[in-house]
């Protein structure tokens, strides 16, 4: 047993905090969310040159092929950064969908524009039920001359706004669901951000005869929800990561205002209660990360990791709401403003609770998985 | 990282389930859910866990980590923590958590060659069990305000005084006693620790009924007991350190993570096989949620046992003193909502102490009145957040008077 990173790992870790650090202070992450993109263009032009976008990718598609776990560690930087990008959607999501189910033409024309920081793409799979489910999926994909044409309404699409292409996940008829690859200039193609509790883009994407070709179905017709099922199995944990790195800078800078801000002539740090809620805390993000990195090692062993996922994103749901909501509390009324950066990570422990599942999702997968 | 077992640690542990599986066939009927409960509380129990004992100390597993010198098989932290993984899934007795867990950790530390010649040998043979002489009414989390005495005359230390809370007080054969040696010490300052007989003249031991009626633990009352001076352990006046010390020879907690994680099997087979309102409990949608809750909490848990033997083989031993108050900390509190969501989901039939009808042969309502202890004994809940607060993210610590 060695619970501890390689020296190349931390090195890693090093480099993504150094660049984060200096490119993207916390005021800029305001400023990204308050920008109508979302999206800083100028970062991502910077963050493309450093390797990160075609990090495991497999070789012969111009990437580094490095195991996931080291992704895992670029994702908790970013997290405790509360960096807005469309990193998770388009390498993350998009890159492991075309890894999973794309032909070699298509892995071969778009891993290395993604790679090179040249092409942002978004995935639009939840529909307005809001159902994580296979039967959440209805958006009609009807065959005709060619290829197929789409109608319908996305919802929850992240950085369908910025993206230059989409992967719309639709079903065709009784053949079941397949996954399109979009242009997402497309005319018949329109957006609407939707204002959420993130600040982030994501987006109702409305489809009207969008016409595909037969050449952008991604895998087979019938084939999407197992390609999705194989995407979300790595996409979880890279989320899980970013969360708990996000619980990570909560607790480090409550701890460090709790020893600085005093009350009663004494350092609130001092008192009982903030004391027991810092060790909650602190549990809750330990054995969070410590079942994280032990998700990520079987999952690069090539073991089944079905159920762990989604008692780990259960696990980071709940905790990094936990975490953060007692970090405002610590904080006192600071805490609730838009100037200090607690903010930043409470709103998005609401707001990454939904991607790739929520708690309910998963516990209801978890039980069947368990044979309940 | 790496989370493998070596090939020799998976040997060893298919040895210990090897033996496990088989002795546990040979514990008592109502055996229970084994820990200090099962052992005390009846004469069989105890019984049982000297037979445990004696078995494990023919192959040197209460000696495990122990210098060969000793009697012991230097055995790696992480074989050892295999070893607790494995005995706390089958609650299998007969390591003596005061003798094995705390004792014989302490004379390695700190006992002069003659005692550990003469006490550690029948520790490590599954002969001696003992009892913990720590808390009193008046010192229970602020154990150093102890005020029983063992005041030095000629070859003896003359002791005085009143302990409680002393688990299994009235089966064993002996004690480890901390008391004042220094009068007009206060504190940490002025204490010895001591090994003792408990069928020394002056030893009253009289019994504390658990809220359900079971004798686990006793008040021991001392009235002039002599003790030799050859078994003052340590140095005289510095007995804190050396208790510290103690307290710190934590196991990883392995055990009470896949001590959970055997019961939670059982839960889920009693509510796939028990029926309510027309359809099996574990299709109930409560029912499933408190059971998935549970399996992620002691899956999340167990990985703090891990990095406890980590930390502890890296002697970094500032992080191991916080994992090990996470550990205890978290293992305790999910033991009681394990307790609390098996007897929920059992309805009314929750609430049942023995007999035909009660599941699981009423171990988890048993487990909802002795686990309430857990997160009060070894240092209550309050004090390991307070460690954790103190060590391991550096917030001021309190100032005594």
């Amino acid at each position: 047993m060695n619970l501890d990173y390689t020296k190349e790992q931390d090195m890693l870790r090093k480099s993504v905090d150094e660049f984060l650090s200096k490119e993207c202070p916390f005021d800029d992450v305001r400023e990204i969310e308050d920008s109508e993109s979302g999206f800083s263009a100028a970062k991502w032009k910077k963050m493309a040159k450093l390797g990160w976008m075609e990090l495991y990718f497999p070789e012969e598609y111009g990437g580094l092929g490095d195991p996931f776990g080291d992704v895992a560690i670029i994702m908790e930087e970013m997290g405790k950064k509360a960096f807005p990008s469309p990193f998770f959607s388009t390498v993350i999501q998009c890159g492991l969908i075309l890894l999973a189910g794309g032909s070699d033409k298509q892995k071969k024309e778009l891993l290395p524009k993604i790679a090179a920081g040249k092409l942002i793409m978004s995935l639009a799979q939840l529909e307005e039920e809001g159902s994580y489910r296979a039967t959440g999926i209805n958006l009609p994909a009807q065959r005709a001359a060619g290829g197929f044409i789409l109608n319908g309404i996305k919802m929850f699409a992240m950085d369908a706004n910025i993206a230059d292409k989409l992967i719309v996940a639709a079903r065709v008829g009784e053949e079941g669901i397949a996954l399109f690859l979009v242009d997402a200039k497309d005319p018949g193609i329109n957006y609407t951000k939707m204002d959420a509790i993130g600040k982030d883009n994501l987006c109702r994407v409305t489809f009207k005869d969008v016409k595909v070709g037969d050449g952008d179905l991604i895998g087979g017709v019938g084939e999407g929800w197992e390609i999705l099922e194989q995407m979300a199995q790595k996409a979880t944990l890279a989320k899980c990561a970013e969360m708990l790195g996000g619980c990570a800078e909560s607790i480090e800078m409550t701890n460090a205002y709790a020893k600085q801000r005093e009350q009663y002539s004494t350092p609130i740090g001092g008192f009982q209660a903030i004391q027991h809620y810092m060790a909650d805390m602190q549990i809750a993000y330990d054995t969070s990360l410590y079942y994280m990195q032990k998700v990520a090692w079987m999952m690069d062993e090539g073991m089944d990791t079905t159920k762990e996922l989604s008692a780990l994103k259960a696990q980071v749901n709940e905790k990094f709401k936990f975490i953060t909501e007692r970090a405002v509390q610590i904080h006192g009324g600071i805490g609730t403003t838009r100037e200090f950066n607690i903010g930043l990570f409470y709103r998005r422990a609401k707001a990454h609770e939904y991607i790739m599942g929520d708690t309910d999702y998963h516990y209801a997968k978890l039980a069947e998985a368990l044979e309940l | 990282m790496d989370f493998k077992l070596t090939e020799k640690e998976e040997a060893l542990k298919k040895e210990f389930e090897t033996f496990f599986a088989a002795e546990m066939k040979n514990a008592p009927a109502d055996f229970g859910n084994g820990g200090i409960e099962s052992i005390y509380t009846s004469d069989e129990g105890f019984e049982f866990h000297k037979y445990m004992a004696r078995k494990l100390g023919e192959k040197k597993w209460l000696s495990l980590g122990w210098p060969k010198e000793y009697g012991g098989l230097e055995a790696t932290i992480m074989e050892q923590v295999i070893f607790d993984d494995v005995r706390g899934y089958y609650s299998a007795p007969g390591v003596d958590a005061f003798a094995v867990g705390m004792f014989a950790p302490t004379l390695l530390a700190g006992a002069t060659e003659e005692q550990k010649q003469r006490l550690l040998p029948p520790i490590a043979n599954g002969e001696a069990y003992y009892c913990q002489g720590w808390s009193e009414p008046d010192a229970g989390s602020d154990l150093a305000s102890v005020t029983t005495t063992a005041i030095r005359e000629g070859d003896h230390y003359i002791v005085n005084g009143q302990k409680t809370w002393t688990t299994g007080g009235h089966k064993a054969e002996f004690m480890f006693l901390l008391a004042r040696t220094d009068p007009d010490s206060k504190r940490g300052k002025g204490l010895s620790v001591f090994h003792l007989r408990m069928d020394l003249p002056g030893i009253e031991v009289r019994p504390l009924a658990f809220m359900d009626g079971k004798h686990v633990y006793n008040e021991v009352f001392f009235k002039d007991v002599k003790i030799p001076a050859d078994d003052l352990i340590g140095v005289e006046g510095e007995g804190w350190n050396l208790t510290r010390q103690t307290m710190n020879f934590e196991r990883s907690g392995a055990g009470g993570f896949s001590g959970a994680k055997k019961m939670l099997e059982g839960l889920i087979e009693y509510t796939k096989s028990t029926k309510r309102d027309g359809q099996p409990l574990s299709k109930d949608p409560n029912a499933r949620r408190k059971m998935v809750e549970l399996y992620i909490a002691s899956e999340v848990g167990k990985t703090l046992a891990y990095k406890i033997a980590w930390l502890h083989e890296k002697k970094d031993f500032m992080s191991l003193i916080t994992a090990a108050s996470e550990s205890k900390l978290f293992s305790t509190e999910l033991a009681q909502q394990l307790a609390n969501y098996a007897t929920e989901i059992m309805g009314p039939y929750g609430q049942l102490e023995h007999g035909e009808w009660s599941p699981l042969g009423g171990s988890m309502v048993e487990l909802y009145q002795f686990c309430k202890g857990a997160t009060i004994y070894a240092g209550t809940n309050e004090i390991q957040r307070n460690l954790i607060a103190w060590t391991g993210l550096g917030l001021p610590r309190l100032k005594f008077k």
